[in-house]
Formats: C-alpha cells, sequence, structure tokens
C-alpha cells in the first residue's frame, strides 16, 4: 500500500531523511527504531504533509497514488492516521464536535452525507470503548487538562473512529505508565485486520511486547541502516544503538 | 516542494475567496424612498420632529441636543483612525414610501416583505421561531412589530419608539435620556437631535418576558444615516431578554451609524441584551463600510437588579462602542460578554464601563477581540468603584487572538476603586492561532478553513454560549464566515 523510495526532506535548510526506502503492505506491523534524533517523527511529518517540512527529493506513493501532492486532509481522508507524540490541546472545542467535523469531512470526501447525530453518538459510544476512554473525556475540549496516558487512549480513540488503511503511531509509548501502555496497545491490537498496516514509532522494545512487528527497521542519520525480524528489537533492547551507530560509521 | 507551493497558493486563493466581499446582505432594496435633503440645521431637527407627530416637549429635547452638539468636537481618543466626516453631506432621514403601520401585515409593502425574508426575518408571526417577536426597522422606520398582541395581553408593551412617543408618552417621557444624557458625548448628543426610530420595551411589575424579543435593523438607503433610539425598561421583579441584529448594503462611500440604547433596570429585575452586529465591513481594500458609533448603556437601579450585554461584532469599518452598566443598587449584577472580531481594514475599539455605586455590587467582563487580515482590534474597559461601594467585585478577561502578522491588538483597561472592601481583578492573554492545532485538524480530515472556524469557535465558546439558543447557531457561522481563510 505504501512505497517510499529515496526520500530526502528538511527542516529549515537543515536535511533530516537522507533517502528512506520502504514498503509496506496490508496486514503487516513495521517497527522504525533508532536513537533520538534519528529522523523518526521526522519521516511521520512528512507523510502526514506537516507544511513545517519539505520533500527535496524521491517519492512516495500510498495505493498507487503520489501521496506528496496530496494535502494534508485529502492524505487523512485517504487512510493515513497519525497518532501524535504530543497531541495539541484545542480550547473549547468538544471531542465530540472535533470528531463530527472530522468524520464528515471524510464522509464529503466519498460523497456520502452526514452522519446523523444518533448514529454518530452511538458510534462515538462504541469506540470509546476500545479504549476505555471515559464518556467526560469525549464530552471535554480537545486534549485540555487530559493526563499523558488519556491523551494517547484518546488518539486511539480517533484512529477507531477513523478507521485508517494506515496507522503510524509516533512514540505512543512516550510518558505511558505500564497500564495506560497495555490498554492503547490493547485498543490498537483490536482495530488490527488483514486490510490495514501499523508503522509503530519507538525508541524501546517496551512497546512491541504489546504490539508484535512483523518487520523492524533501524533508522540512524535518516537512513534506514538495519532491517529484520521483531528479534532485532530484543537486541537492540539488549545492546543499545551504539553497535549498530559503529557500524554505520565505520562502513564510511 | 512542489507541495508547499501548492499549498501557499491555496492558502492565498482561500484568502482572496474569503475576503473578496462574501457578505451576503450586501443587496439594495429597490423601494421608493422618501430621502429628505443633505445637510443638518434646526429646520432638519423640527422637520423630523414634526414629520413624526410629536409632542411639544420631545422637540425641544431635541433642540436641546442639536444646539449642545453644535458645541462639541468628534472625540479622537479611542484607537481608531477615523476620516473627516462631513455631518452635512449626511441625510438624515429616510423612510420607504408606503405608509408605515406597524400593527397589521397587510399594510406592509410586499417589497419590504421580500427584503425582510431574503434577511432570514420574515415578517409573517407563523413564519418565525416561535418565541421571538420582531421590530423590523428599515432605515429611519419601524416596518413592522410582531406578536403585539400576544406580548399586550401580559402588559409587555414592545413597539416602535415612535409609536411609544404616541401611545404610552408619560412612560417614554418619564425615562428617555436618563441613562443617556445628550449632553453625554458627540454621537449621542446626535442621536438624541435626529433619531429616527428604534424600539420601546416595557415590562411591568412582576411579568416574565415569555418570548425573546429582537430589533433587526436594516440600512437600505444610500447617503443616509441611521439614527436609531432604544428604551428598554424592566419593572420590579420583570425579566426579559432582548437580541438587536444589523444588516447593511454594500456601498463603496462610508454610511453612519449612531445609535443609542437606554436600558432602565428596577428592583431585582433582570434585562439580557445581546448583539449581533454585522453591518458591511466594507470590501478587502478598506473601501465602504459603516461607521458604528454607538452609546449603549444600562442603568441598574434597583437593588438586586442585572444587566447582561452579550456582544458579537464582525461588521462595520469603525466600531466605537462600549455598553455599560451603572450599578446603582444594592447587590446589583453587571456584564459584559464580547466577541469582537475585525478582519481585513476593519478597526474596533470596543468594550464597556462597569460603574459600581452600590454597596455588594459585583460585575463580570469577558472580552475575545478575534483580528485578522490588516485590522486593529482594541479592547477599553473601565472598572470605577465609588467610595460607599463597599464590598464590590470585579472580574474582567480580556483575551486576544491573531490570525495575521499584519494585524494588531490592544488592550486599555482603566481601573478605579475607591475604598479598601472592593476587589478587583483582571486578567489578560494574547495568542496566536497555532499552526500545530492547524495541522492536528489537518490530519484528522478537517481543512484549514473549517478548522480555524472550530478553533475561534472555541475560544470564544464561552461568550457564544451566552447567546440566546436561537441565535447562537447564526451566530457561530457568522464568526466562520468573517474569517474564512483569513490564516495564511
Amino acid at each position: 500500500m505504501l512505497d517510499i523510495k529515496n526520500l530526502h526532506a528538511e527542516i529549515g535548510g537543515k536535511e533530516i531523511l537522507k533517502g528512506i526506502n520502504l514498503t509496506v503492505r496490508p496486514g503487516e506491523v513495521h517497527a522504525i527504531m533508532g536513537p533520538n534524533g534519528s529522523g523518526k517523527s521526522t519521516l511521520s511529518a512528512v507523510l502526514t504533509g506537516n507544511p513545517a517540512y519539505k520533500v527535496t527529493e524521491g517519492e512516495v506513493t500510498f495505493y498507487g497514488k503520489n501521496l506528496l501532492e496530496m494535502s494534508p486532509e485529502d492524505r487523512s481522508h485517504e487512510g493515513i492516521f497519525l497518532s501524535f507524540q504530543y497531541p495539541v490541546e484545542i480550547p473549547g472545542v468538544s471531542m465530540v464536535n472535533f470528531m463530527r467535523a472530522a468524520l464528515n469531512a471524510k464522509r464529503k470526501y466519498y460523497n456520502q452525507d452526514p452522519l446523523s447525530a444518533s448514529d454518530f453518538l452511538k458510534l462515538m459510544r462504541e469506540k470509546r470503548a476500545i479504549v476505555q476512554l471515559d464518556n467526560k473525556l469525549a464530552s471535554r475540549s480537545v486534549n485540555e487538562g487530559f493526563s499523558g496516558g488519556e491523551k494517547k487512549r484518546n488518539e486511539i480513540f480517533q484512529m477507531a473512529v477513523l478507521e485508517p488503511r494506515l496507522s503510524i503511531l509516533d512514540e505512543t509509548d512516550s510518558g505511558l505508565d505500564i497500564d495506560a501502555l497495555r490498554i492503547v496497545a490493547e485498543g490498537v491490537n483490536k482495530l488490527k485486520t488483514d486490510n490495514n498496516a501499523t508503522i509503530v514509532i519507538t525508541h524501546y522494545q517496551r512497546l512491541l511486547d504489546y504490539i508484535k512487528p512483523d518487520v523492524v527497521h533501524v533508522l540512524y542519520k535518516g537512513r534506514i541502516v538495519k532491517t529484520a525480524g521483531p528479534e532485532l528489537a530484543l537486541e537492540l533492547e539488549e545492546r543499545g544503538y551504539d553497535w549498530i551507530k559503529e557500524e554505520v560509521d565505520n562502513a564510511k | 516542494m512542489k507541495e508547499q507551493k501548492d499549498k501557499s497558493k491555496k492558502d492565498e486563493s482561500i484568502i482572496k475567496d474569503a475576503t473578496g466581499g462574501d457578505y451576503k446582505y450586501g443587496f439594495v432594496t429597490d423601494i421608493d424612498t422618501h430621502v429628505i435633503p443633505v445637510g443638518l440645521n434646526e429646520d432638519v431637527v423640527r422637520y423630523i420632529s414634526r414629520t413624526k407627530g410629536e409632542p411639544e416637549w420631545l422637540l425641544d429635547f431635541r433642540l436641546k441636543a442639536f444646539r449642545h452638539w453644535q458645541t462639541l468636537a468628534m472625540p479622537r481618543w479611542a484607537h481608531l483612525d477615523i476620516p473627516e466626516i462631513d455631518y452635512q453631506s449626511i441625510s438624515y432621514y429616510a423612510a420607504p414610501k408606503t405608509k408605515p403601520s406597524p400593527g397589521s401585515m397587510d399594510d406592509v409593502d410586499p417589497e419590504l416583505r421580500r427584503t425582510f425574508d431574503k434577511l432570514g426575518i420574515p415578517l409573517e408571526e407563523q413564519m418565525r421561531l416561535s418565541g421571538v417577536a420582531v421590530d423590523a426597522v428599515m432605515d429611519s422606520v419601524s416596518v413592522k412589530t410582531t406578536y403585539r398582541d400576544r406580548l399586550a395581553e401580559l402588559g409587555v408593551i414592545f413597539c416602535s419608539i415612535s409609536e411609544a412617543v404616541k401611545d404610552y408618552p408619560d412612560l417614554v417621557k418619564k425615562y428617555l435620556g436618563t441613562v443617556v444624557s445628550y449632553r453625554d458625548n458627540f454621537f449621542a448628543a446626535l442621536n438624541s437631535a435626529v433619531f429616527s426610530d428604534g424600539s420601546f420595551v416595557y415590562i411591568p411589575k412582576g411579568v416574565r418576558c415569555p418570548m425573546e424579543l429582537s430589533t433587526y435593523f436594516r440600512i437600505n438607503a444610500a447617503n443616509t444615516g441611521q439614527f436609531e433610539r432604544t428604551l428598554i425598561v424592566a419593572d420590579d421583579d420583570a425579566y426579559v431578554s432582548y437580541l438587536e441584529g444589523c444588516t447593511a448594503p454594500m456601498r463603496d462611500e462610508n454610511q453612519l451609524h449612531a445609535a443609542i440604547v437606554e436600558i432602565i433596570v428596577e428592583d431585582r429585575a433582570e434585562v439580557k441584551y445581546s448583539t449581533v452586529q454585522n453591518w458591511y465591513p466594507g470590501d478587502k481594500d478598506g473601501n465602504g463600510g459603516i461607521y458604528n458609533f454607538v452609546t449603549k448603556r444600562g442603568l441598574c437601579r434597583g437593588d438586586f437588579s442585572k444587566l447582561s450585554w452579550t456582544q458579537v461584532e464582525t461588521g462595520s469599518a469603525i466600531t466605537w462602542k462600549y455598553p455599560s452598566c451603572v450599578l446603582q443598587g444594592d447587590n446589583s449584577i453587571g456584564e459584559f460578554y464580547s466577541v469582537a472580531v475585525t478582519n481585513n481594514h476593519q478597526q474596533a475599539d470596543t468594550g464597556t464601563k462597569m460603574i459600581h455605586i452600590g454597596k455588594n455590587s459585583r460585575s463580570t467582563i469577558v472580552s475575545k477581540g478575534i483580528s485578522a487580515g490588516f485590522s486593529q482590534n482594541s479592547y477599553r474597559g473601565a472598572v470605577k468603584i465609588a467610595k460607599n461601594a463597599t464590598g464590590c467585585r470585579n472580574f474582567t478577561q480580556c483575551d486576544s487572538l491573531l490570525l495575521s502578522d499584519t494585524c494588531g491588538a490592544h488592550t486599555f483597561p482603566y481601573i478605579d476603586v475607591q475604598n479598601e472592601s472592593s476587589i478587583v481583578e483582571h486578567e489578560a492573554t494574547t495568542s496566536k492561532i497555532n499552526e500545530d492545532q492547524l495541522f492536528y485538524c489537518n490530519q484528522r480530515g478537517i481543512p484549514t478553513e473549517d478548522a480555524v472556524g472550530l478553533i475561534v469557535n472555541g475560544y470564544a465558546k464561552e461568550v457564544m454560549s451566552k447567546l440566546p439558543m436561537e441565535f447562537a447557531v447564526e451566530a457561530q457561522k457568522l464568526l466562520q464566515i468573517s474569517l474564512e481563510g483569513s490564516v495564511g
């Protein structure tokens, strides 16, 4: 579904991604690991069209369509979802209104009528259960006053409502205690089908105990320097990143 | 790279679309209108009074005001760049040439009826949102007041001020000019001299007005000014919720609107006054638009009386407006909730005055300014607590949201507390619309325009939630339309 070829991107004139190649097929879970500053979050920002980043070279197709030409909202409609590392607060905008705007924008894209209020509320109730999100949270303003764990659960809740084809989880484990981590991971696993795929961006192995990857990539200095099975994550947990850094830096 | 360019190009075109005059009330009604020649002198004042068949005391009031006005100069203290206004080039009276008889539907000119239909203000009672009575004013006269009979059964008087002068002269004489004296300021003096129509509301003792009362002001004729006057009296233990709306055609020249609203609130009575101000704001280059120079003030004369102002200001080229409360009664309450939006070259200097005279009186001010384009948006507010007004409280919250790098937001709070037992709090914030918020919305599939609408409505929610239900939805849409595409 997703084909990334020789992707280069920069922010403020500084090149961060230096030739990424990656193919993701339906049903797969990819983990992207790597030391701080290696470009993991930049990759998620570029794939979702964050205007702060500039693509300088390469191509990205999503189900054959040129992703880089699409607006951020069209990428969302096409089925790309980002669970943000730092979900933003939008004061005064209730989660209900926010999600209704999001869902109806998507339905409009596919020439469907907006959901009726009762169908929408029913959908919200169903999806809330997946991440055990409190009814009260759903009626509060978007992320305002949410704890770290609540924010991440709220991201997965939105993912459940929008039913993306490709979900990118950017450091979803950061700032979570072990109980919250389990709830979030269980939510992600419940949403998993043979037709959708997940890219898990993480620094640590911990999250991968709950969300089992098919493939693990290591990103370092803007390139994918190693790709292997789930055992690679365990090895990284044990040995850290230094040996990979050395391998790459010495190869130069 | 390409994507970046496309995005900025798209934003630019959104801005153009939105600011290219998407004002949907800008049409002109083609109706035969009697407009008196331009210019202002005593004869014009006498003519207006005679045309309206006014009693001698009202003509005297007008003439005193006019003579006083001649001694005044236009105020220049606001943070506004007001071009020189030639008061001799304005016509001070314009009336559609049909016999105005606001009582009966059959007599309303079909063209006028169509105009108000187009504005979403149908004058047929069965067509109205149930629970809202309307007084429709075009240029200088009231066209129609709905539900008068039903209200009259409760003793509620709701009619045009011209009719009130004829039918209830004692009431009008007792209250007119008691809250806003003709000596108050330049525009108040001008209004007192030449005011034409507006609404009169009287809620008798102990009556809770069962429906929203509203006045809809429409400027139609060219080269005229609108000088309406509204007087609302809530007697002991009465309650009324009143709403005012306004629009005008799109024209290249500026038009003057200088109104006075006076409100008197007696013992334990409560008045809620809401405004959705959508006068034509001028085009994207700042040509045309209404000058909205308005004096609004309420006197909380009774103990435990309460007055609440809510305003959503999106229109007008220049706004100069400070709806205020004189809290004379002990334990009286004054509130001011405001959202003021300025875009393109609009200028607004708006706020409130809370004058605490009664003991233990309380006031709340919540002001939300939203500026975009090249506009200037100022909050100006005064809180005064008199020496004998012990135990008073005021809380002021004053927020500004900036949507461009070329607009200005300013805050001018004046605080004067004369005793030790009163508490005054003031909080202020300034923020820019946040790109992270916009991207978050975009990622969830919400286009930038809608995202701005959501974020701005969220920001203004505290004020919007004070509007009567029937109008809250309209006002939310208006907020969104006024700012469409203003984030680049």
